[in-house]
């Protein structure tokens, strides 16, 4: 533990803008993955241990499209809209069949799958990692922000995930479809009852899951190594986040992921060595004061 | 000509079978399993894909010569995703199941200990690839009779970076250093041993700050900012393979390398290849050049590789490349595949290879090589990647290494 150094950079503007920035960038991408998995949750009761590959195929598929158009927003387009699609496969042909078993089953379903498409990118892309490359229009030196290090990049990242944030959290309050997955959350059988057709509308949630996670892996494609497996580690982040934000709640997966993210971010600094162990240290402290996560309900 | 089978043709066909199956059970009896096990998968694959092409070539340049003894090898590839229980795993599989003779631990050291302790159970002859940690084959407890060490080891490449770094450091001025390597054996002991010797060598070098990233960690901007933070003139690191690609590339949206000179050992050709705006002017040992050592039979050897692989070679694969060497020179002064009788040929044995220093390798008593090319460079972000290279004396790497197994009670 470095308190002095902690100390020191809170009142230095320069480290509070470079840490704060290192955290959003972490938290936003963190949000995007959590999302999908909170809004699969909080509809469908599912707990989609399988996430991390939509993230990892994500990445992989505007990593191929990247290097066909050498257009990084083709490159994340194609990642979010492939998984989107694949949501949709995924749902339809497994997870639509596990729907009402024990959370066992559901796990080996998605377990098998994480496994599959770690192989089938192994076949595919090789066991090798894989860079995308940073995109010529952001090859520029770095904004400095009362002495901090503000990557261009990373401001763009982070304002595409926050504009993600509010379509998603407008979408589901302002919206016919918004207002019917919400109602789907609470009471599917009623829904249904009403006349909704609650398997279109359970699909629609899986791309929508799907879509994000991919569109995380694409975004994060021209700074991450891609490699088989690299979904597993964003997943136990995301699931931290979702139980700390409390399940189903996308406000709370969003605060949740910008707390990770700046504990990540000062951590750093203040923790050095013992980051991750402070990230499960709050996920505690969070869970015991409210067991059912910041923004969850009542257990 | 194709036409309906008859009762008699095919009767014919049977009877043959029957007779030749001995022969054919028999031939693939005979041939020699080797087994290798490495990090197949993940971010650090592209290095056990590189032992595994090198040895595929070694198998082909062995049979085509005849073989081991008169048979011919054949390698048993498995994936240990570099974790310890699966790596122990899968060397006993490989030798009580699969039927090894040899084995050949490409791990790094992030599993080859798990393999090492496994070893003393085995009464088969093992050489190490691609560990580097120094205790492996420096610390008597640890080492083991019948394995051996076939690759660069951390303290050699410790004195050697440490004589470059502190003329450089020297010239330049620079005394504030960072370190950010990776949080497992290798990571720690070597970062180690390079500030022990720096110190020696420079002796008002002082480090601002260490960050101990997770082997395989996809996100290094924490690292990267704490890195700013620090503002160390120059940053030394021990990442490699798919660590080290990302770390550049989410380093170059920092613009680090303008902010603090980077050394580091690890730079392999396909990481100088991944990386899509390699910075000029990292420090950096050669890994595996064509162009170091700067001879014909290098040149040669790497480019072999280009051409059967469409990619460059790595430091692991010339290591087990020389591992193969060293079992076929062994083999054939023993005269068997007996794991005590190969090892007391591989034992002091001197081998002529490319990849000598003075075109020789010596498996030393201690059980690990020496006389390998080692050099330091910087970076240019073009073919041959490192220039200016300064080959680093073997004389003081020893006595070096000498005085530090005195100091950890080794010898």
């Amino acid at each position: 533990m470095d308190f002095n150094a902690l100390g020191a950079c809170f009142t230095t503007p320069a480290c509070v803008v470079t840490q704060a920035t290192s955290g959003l960038i972490v938290g936003m991408l963190l949000f995007l993955v959590a999302a999908g998995l909170t809004l699969i949750f909080g509809v469908l009761k599912i707990v989609n241990f399988a996430h991390g590959t939509f993230y990892m195929l994500g990445g992989y598929v505007a990593y191929s499209a990247y290097a066909e158009t050498d257009s990084y927003a083709l490159a994340v387009l194609a990642g979010a809209v492939a998984m989107a699609l694949f949501g949709v496969l995924f749902e339809r042909v497994l997870m639509s069949r596990v729907y009402g078993s024990n959370v066992l089953m559901q796990l080996l379903v998605c377990y098998a799958v994480v496994l599959i498409f770690d192989d089938i990118v192994k076949i595919v892309w090789g066991p090798e990692f894989r860079a995308m490359g940073m995109p010529a229009a952001f090859q520029v030196p770095p904004l400095f922000i009362a002495g901090g290090v503000v990557p261009p990049f990373y401001a763009v990242l982070i304002g595409i995930a926050a504009l993600i944030a509010i379509v998603l959290s407008l979408g589901l309050s302002r919206t016919r479809l918004g207002k019917t997955v919400r109602a789907a959350a609470v009471n599917p059988q009623m829904v249904s009852a009403l006349g909704v057709n609650t398997t279109v509308l359970f699909a629609i949630v899986f791309a929508i899951g799907g879509g994000l996670a991919g569109l995380a892996g694409a975004l994060a494609g021209p700074v991450r190594s891609l490699s088989p497996g690299m979904g597993f580690s964003i997943l136990i982040e995301g699931f931290i986040v979702t139980v700390i934000g409390g399940m189903g709640s996308i406000a709370g997966a969003m605060v949740a992921a910008l707390v990770i993210g700046l504990v990540r971010g000062f951590g750093t600094i203040g923790f050095p060595g013992f980051t991750d162990g402070l990230i499960y240290i709050v996920m505690i402290g969070i869970l015991v004061l409210r067991p059912q996560g910041l923004f969850g309900r009542p257990l | 000509m194709s036409g309906p089978v008859t009762r008699r043709a095919l009767l014919a066909g049977g009877t043959a079978t029957l007779v030749a199956a001995p022969w054919v059970a028999r031939a693939q009896a005979n041939t020699l399993r080797i087994g290798m096990q490495s990090i197949l998968s993940g971010p650090i694959a592209l290095l056990g894909t590189s032992s595994r092409n090198s040895l595929l070539i070694e198998q082909d340049r062995i049979n085509a010569a005849g073989g081991f003894l008169g048979r011919q090898i054949e390698f048993v590839f498995r994936d240990s995703k570099g974790q310890p229980q699966e790596a122990a795993r899968v060397a006993r599989e490989l030798v009580n199941t699969a039927g090894c003779e040899l084995l050949v631990d490409a791990e790094a050291s992030s599993a080859s200990f798990a393999v090492q302790e496994v070893m003393r159970d085995l009464n088969v002859a093992c050489i190490h690839t691609n560990s580097e940690t120094s205790s492996l084959t420096a610390d008597p407890k640890i080492r083991v009779p019948t394995a051996f060490r076939v690759a660069r080891q951390g303290v050699h490449d410790a004195v050697a970076g440490s004589l470059y770094l502190a003329d450089f450091a020297n010239a330049k001025k620079i005394n504030k250093w960072a370190t950010c390597s990776p949080d497992y054996a290798y990571g720690r002991d070597t970062t180690a041993q390079y500030l022990q010797f720096f110190k020696k060598f420079k002796p008002d070098v002082e480090v601002v700050t260490e960050a101990w990233p997770k082997l395989g960690q996809p996100d290094f901007t924490e690292v990267i900012t704490k890195l700013i933070q620090a503002k160390p003139q120059a940053l030394f690191t021990l990442l490699y393979a798919g660590d080290l690609s990302a770390f550049v590339n989410q380093g170059n949206v920092y613009a680090l390398f303008g902010q603090m000179t980077v050394a580091t050992p690890n730079v392999d050709y396909p990481v100088l290849a991944a990386i899509k705006n390699l910075p000029a002017g990292i420090q950096s040992a050669t890994r595996y050049l064509e162009t170091f050592p700067d001879t014909p039979a290098n040149k040669e050897w790497g480019q072999a590789y280009f051409k059967r692989w469409n990619e460059r070679p790595t430091n692991w694969s010339w290591q087990n490349s020389v591992a193969m060497h060293f079992y076929e020179a062994a083999i054939k002064k023993a005269n068997s595949l007996d794991g005590k009788a190969i090892a007391a040929a591989l034992t002091g044995l001197k081998i002529n290879s490319p990849f000598g220093a003075d075109g020789t390798i010596t498996m030393r008593d201690d059980h690990t090589t020496i006389g390998y090319a080692i050099g330091w460079g910087q970076t240019i972000p073009k073919d041959p990647f490192i220039t200016d290279i300064k080959p680093a004396d073997w004389g003081k790497i020893i006595e070096l290494e000498t005085e530090w197994k005195k100091q950890q009670n080794y010898s």
